[in-house]
């Protein structure tokens, strides 16, 4: 009998909430997404033209960091049921029960409010409204309507994650440059081969497809996944080049770049080429990993530049 | 007897979790405090000075 009350007491203290600890909540901000949102708008602070006052620099770097952060929370609020499914997803904070669904949205909404009045109050105006048109992007348009309707979801859903740099470079300039929405395209582009490649793992594809998640190769069919993953890349190899036009950056990220480039299509050849067996999941975990690799590598030629003060090219465009 | 605002069972481990969430409420704010007193002094530069007496 008491075990019965302690199990009822449980359930009452778990759905009235109160029960997460500080780590549970640092988990609803997707920390390692988090991360990079943090490098690619650093890298867009530091490659616009101009310059930023270095504390007002690190407030524009921290409101978006916790704008990223809430956008996760919310994401994780209202994906709690397809969380619960996924064996990747299913120790995250509201599906395990430690924080209860209210209390995600509460944190969300607080931490999304508190980012964008910050930025756009401290900062630039323009800057806050974009940390919030992205915040909105991500979770209406991705997590609320593309994410559970169409196997484009990531294409398009992908350009929340393509905004941070945009926002950083905003708050330097206080407009949208042409060299801002080549930083922005570089990871619009990257996001549907680097998530394909994940989805394409026998594990994760079956759990997209246990959760009714319409994932292109659910939808659509490995093979067919493959297609578009080499197209991708192979519109993302010039796409990277970009920021040379816009005179944003110089010589060694070109040449850099190239290289880097080469070793993307290759390896997106190598996923379509592969398709049985352990060769073929291995060929995607290899995208996966390179890929992941190379868009850190990409932004950081942006600060090596800076960092060894080599000179951007004469623009071409902008 | 008091009736007790909730039915949850706030044991030891639960408050420990309670008290640590609250401390790092507290930083949070205090940071905030910095955030904007640092920030006005940035945006006024000199200018945070110039008043009327």
């Amino acid at each position: 009998m008491s075990d019965i009350n302690a199990h009822l007491a449980d359930s009452q203290a778990a759905s009235q909430g109160g029960l997460g600890s500080v780590g549970d909540f640092f988990a609803l901000l997707k920390p390692r997404v988090m991360s990079l949102v943090i490098f690619t708008a650093l890298v867009g602070i530091i490659a616009a033209p101009g310059s930023i006052h270095p504390w007002l620099g690190f407030v524009a770097l921290l409101a978006i960091a916790v704008g990223a952060g809430a956008a996760g929370a919310l994401n994780m609020w209202y994906d709690a049921d397809i969380d619960a499914v996924m064996r990747r997803t299913a120790k995250r904070p509201v599906p395990a029960g430690t924080i209860t669904p209210g209390e995600a949205l509460g944190f969300g909404m607080t931490l999304a409010v508190g980012s964008v009045l910050v930025l756009g109050l401290l900062v630039n105006m323009l800057a806050g409204a974009l940390l919030a048109f992205t915040i909105f992007f991500y979770i209406a348009v991705y997590t609320m309507w593309l994410k559970r309707l169409t196997p484009q979801n990531i294409v398009i859903g992908g350009a929340a994650g393509a905004f941070p740099p945009m926002v950083g470079w905003a708050s330097v300039t206080g407009s949208i440059d042409l060299g801002a929405i080549a930083l922005f395209l570089i990871i619009f582009v990257w996001t549907p081969p680097h998530f394909w490649a994940l989805a394409l793992w026998k594990k994760i594809n079956a759990d997209y497809a246990e959760a009714g998640v319409p994932m292109l190769p659910v939808v659509a069919g490995a093979d067919e996944t493959r297609r578009q993953i080499l197209i991708y890349s192979l519109i993302l190899v010039p796409v990277t080049l970009l920021p040379a036009l816009t005179g944003t950056v110089g010589l060694l990220y070109v040449v850099a770049n190239v290289i880097l480039g080469a070793l993307f299509l290759w390896y997106a050849w190598q996923v379509y080429r592969l398709r049985e067996g352990q060769a073929a999941e291995a060929a995607c975990k290899t995208l996966f990993g390179y890929s992941t690799s190379w868009l850190f590598i990409v932004f950081a030629l942006i600060l090596i530049e800076r960092a060894l003060g080599l000179a951007p090219f004469a623009p071409v465009i902008g | 007897m008091t009736k007790p605002l909730t039915n949850a069972p706030f044991g030891p481990e639960d408050m420990a979790r309670r008290r640590k969430r609250a401390i790092a409420m507290a930083l949070i704010l205090a940071g905030m405090v910095v955030l904007f007193f640092v920030t006005t002094l940035v945006r006024l530069g000199s200018a945070v000075a110039e008043r009327t007496l």
